[in-house]
């Protein structure tokens, strides 16, 4: 029980530090370390995100980086993927959902490494697409780096519903918040700047992760006794992580996490193929 | 022009009123979350036989009623996932109230979706 407080509690100040979702934490440490059911440990893993979000989103509702329009049309397809996602984590054997978060958390220490090389931000769309201009989902934010309001534009509108369409299926199956992907599908997509695509997908991971945390919830997967320490632990751990961000070095932790990360993921993959070490 | 900054400082007290509302309902689950683990330190047990927890309204309502551990966290947990919930309809009143209709139907139908998780976790598929 203490062990869940500190790993939730850890999980919030890693999280809220490094930019990755609670759950993505949560799930490994809880089925490696604490032999946790990877069902059980999944379910108690997307309250983990919607502790997160909710935390952040609070957090953040000073900046108006959030773009409302584009966070709720998304949801539309966020939400169904997610419900689709816990139905399916109930029917498919432990052995694959190992094996997808392996492949998912190797994933995203490549990502990790990509960043700390330095990628370039994609580059912004010049005007709105049709179906955009229709929808109304170009949006303005106050860049605080600069001091300017920038405008910006909105382009291809149904691949990026498609690719939350996966990020939610992701997020449900696997019980993450799917910041990345879902990031992905507004940066890379739809070319919409990075800094309020990253806020937008904050407040998305809470809704997404609501769509499959009720199917948990009441289908009996939910563990109140790992669930309610951790949620406590990522709570406390998200409001210490927000305050640290800002006097730690980012960079110096990501270099520190990425060879945890990929170690997890290795064990993980091979714990899905019958291999344990 | 006038009129566009009204509706700007409109928007603003919305967002406010929305941050104030999911602070009160993190806070709030956080406390129930926290009795129900004080409960079950003070109790020794979590109030249910091994592999069971109450997890329909009903059984919650009743454990609680009897102050079992884990009915009071699985409250607890439930006001949590509903914090996102809040968001959401907070934001079809933000949408309604700038006549934005098509997004404020957009809003409703993501609520809608939400509810059906909801049916489809309580009585299966």
């Amino acid at each position: 029980m203490a062990l869940l407080l500190v790993t939730g509690l850890a999980a919030g100040i890693l999280g809220a530090i490094l930019g990755i979702g609670g759950g993505m934490i949560v799930t490994p440490v809880i089925t490696i370390l604490m032999g946790v059911d990877i069902k059980y440990a999944i379910a108690a893993s997307i309250i983990a995100v919607i502790a997160t979000s909710s935390g952040a989103t609070i957090a953040y509702l000073r900046d108006d980086l959030l773009n409302l329009r584009v966070a709720m049309f998304l949801e539309i397809a966020t939400t169904v993927g997610a419900i689709v996602g816990a139905i399916a984590a109930g029917f498919v054997p432990g052995n694959f959902l190992y094996w997808l978060f392996g492949a998912l958390l190797i994933f995203s220490t490549y990502n990790m490494v990509r960043k700390l090389m330095g990628k370039k931000d994609a580059i912004p769309a010049e005007a709105d697409d049709k179906i955009a201009d229709k929808l109304r989902l170009g949006g303005s934010y106050y860049d605080k780096s600069t001091g300017k309001n920038v405008d910006y534009s909105v382009t291809n509108v149904p691949g990026g519903f498609t690719m939350m369409f996966g990020a939610g299926l992701a997020s449900g199956m696997l019980g993450i918040g799917s910041g990345a992907f879902k990031v992905i599908a507004m940066d890379t997509i739809m070319h919409m700047p990075l800094k309020p695509s990253s806020a937008t997908s904050n407040l998305m991971m809470g809704v997404t992760a609501a769509a499959s945390a009720t199917v948990y919830f009441f289908n009996g997967s939910l563990q109140p006794g790992i669930a309610a320490p951790l949620a406590i632990g990522i709570l406390l751990g998200a409001t210490i992580g927000t305050r640290v961000m800002v006097l730690l070095p980012t960079r110096v932790l990501r270099m520190i996490f990425v060879p945890i990360m990929g170690y997890m993921g290795i064990q993980m993959l091979l714990k899905g193929f019958g291999v344990s070490i | 022009m006038d009129e566009k900054k009204k509706l700007a400082n409109e928007n603003k007290q919305v967002e406010q009123i929305i941050g104030r509302i999911m602070q009160i309902g993190v806070v709030l689950a956080a406390i129930v979350i926290l009795i129900g683990l004080l409960l079950m330190f003070a109790q020794g047990n979590d109030g249910y036989p091994a592999g069971v927890h109450p997890h329909t309204f009903p059984a919650i309502y009743q454990g609680i009623v009897a102050a079992k551990p884990d009915a009071v966290m699985m409250l607890g947990l439930f006001l949590l996932i509903l914090t996102p919930v809040l968001r959401v309809v907070v934001s079809i009143y933000a949408f309604a109230k700038e006549r934005d209709h098509f997004y404020t139907i957009i809003t409703t139908a993501v609520l809608i979706i939400l509810i059906i998780a909801m049916w489809i976790g309580y009585y299966g598929i």
